[in-house]
């Protein structure tokens, strides 16, 4: 069996349960009308639940540049410091944040493609819903129950087909949320655990290896400083004293 | 004959074009049962193009069934299979 074949078959079961006959098939028109406004709505809170995840990651990526940018800084004042050890372990953790930054990259985009798809799911199914109100009204003016029947079968059925394909799509659009969601919290508990943190946080090793750096250089530059005020002076007193001053020093 | 693309819309297509995508739709059925996945994109690109350029699309207006229904173009390898063993959303 083909997957054109398969795939119809999910359809058609898709459509029976949307397609729920009434005895007076008016009612069915009801009914269906009913269910379609009750899907817009889905569809609606689908596209805002779609958006929420993107923002969350979008937020995420925010803070891993951050740490990304803090890092790259780091490898610069070590590199300066003459410290390549401590600048190529700040590089190795850039690398390693970039890789999340890439990943979340893909998401987002994977989101916005679920979003588009899903406003124009929504576009094409509200102007149907329109459209199936008026003919629902004129075919209940107009038909008696058992001449409504053909009528009834013809727009109860496209609709319930065009029901079928959104709701399809608003099932793919929340699985690929889901996953989404379950990486980004996983992303978030690996920060929690420190697992990132370690990567990004707040007074690192690198960090405190680079403020021992600045701390010895200011010491250095101090004590050159002081020794070379001293050394004034321990030259003036040499041109006093002569030769012997020279053993203090 | 009316086509449907998922998530896309509805197409007026010539009977003729039934065989074409037959051909295509086993191709598509082998390269899944092989886990081609590359091949298998390809393939429902195709499909899908096929009844774009040789069929009309159907205005939104228009409220009709279709005689053939065809997944949507960002249709997974996973998915695919889903659909045959009727699981996951694609359950009957």
């Amino acid at each position: 069996m083909g997957l054109i074949s398969r795939m119809e078959t999910v359809f058609k079961s898709k459509m029976n349960k949307v397609l729920n006959r009434m005895e007076d098939p008016r009612e069915t028109l009801d009914y269906s009308y009913e269910k379609q406004l009750e899907l817009l709505q889905n569809v609606k809170r689908g596209v805002a639940e779609v958006t929420t995840s993107k923002k969350r990651l979008q937020l995420q990526r925010a803070k891993l540049i951050q740490s990304n940018e803090k890092l790259e800084k780091q490898a610069r004042e070590a590199v300066a410091a003459d410290r390549e050890d401590l600048a190529r372990l700040a590089l190795e953790r850039k690398a390693a944040l970039q890789q999340q930054v890439d990943g979340i990259d893909r998401e987002i985009a994977e989101l916005e493609k679920q979003e588009e798809k899903l406003i124009a799911a929504e576009k094409r199914l509200s102007t149907k819903v329109e459209i199936f109100r008026t003919k629902k009204e004129s075919i209940k003016a107009q038909y008696s129950a058992a001449e409504a029947q053909v009528k009834i079968n013809e727009s109860v059925t496209g609709i319930s087909e065009e029901m079928a394909d959104v709701g399809l799509a608003l099932e793919r659009a929340e699985n690929k949320t889901e996953e989404m969601k379950a990486r980004a919290e996983a992303i978030d508990e690996l920060m929690e655990a420190g697992t990132l943190e370690d990567l990004t946080g707040g007074r690192d090793d690198i960090e405190r290896e680079l403020a021992k750096i600045s701390t010895q250089t200011s010491v250095e530059s101090e004590l050159a400083k002081l020794k070379a005020e001293a050394g004034g002076k321990t030259k003036t007193s040499e041109e006093v004293k002569g030769p012997e001053g020279g053993k203090e020093v | 004959m009316i086509i449907r693309i998922m998530g896309e819309g509805q197409y007026r297509a010539p009977e003729a074009l039934c065989e074409e995508l037959n051909e295509i739709d086993n191709r598509i059925v082998a390269l899944v049962t092989e886990g081609k996945n590359e091949e298998f994109r390809t393939e429902l690109a195709k499909l899908i193009s096929r009844i774009k350029e040789k069929g009309e699309a159907i205005g939104t207006e228009e409220i009709m069934e279709s005689d053939i229904i065809v997944p949507p173009e960002d249709l997974s390898l996973e998915e695919a299979r889903d659909i045959f063993k009727g699981s996951g959303i694609f359950e009957d």
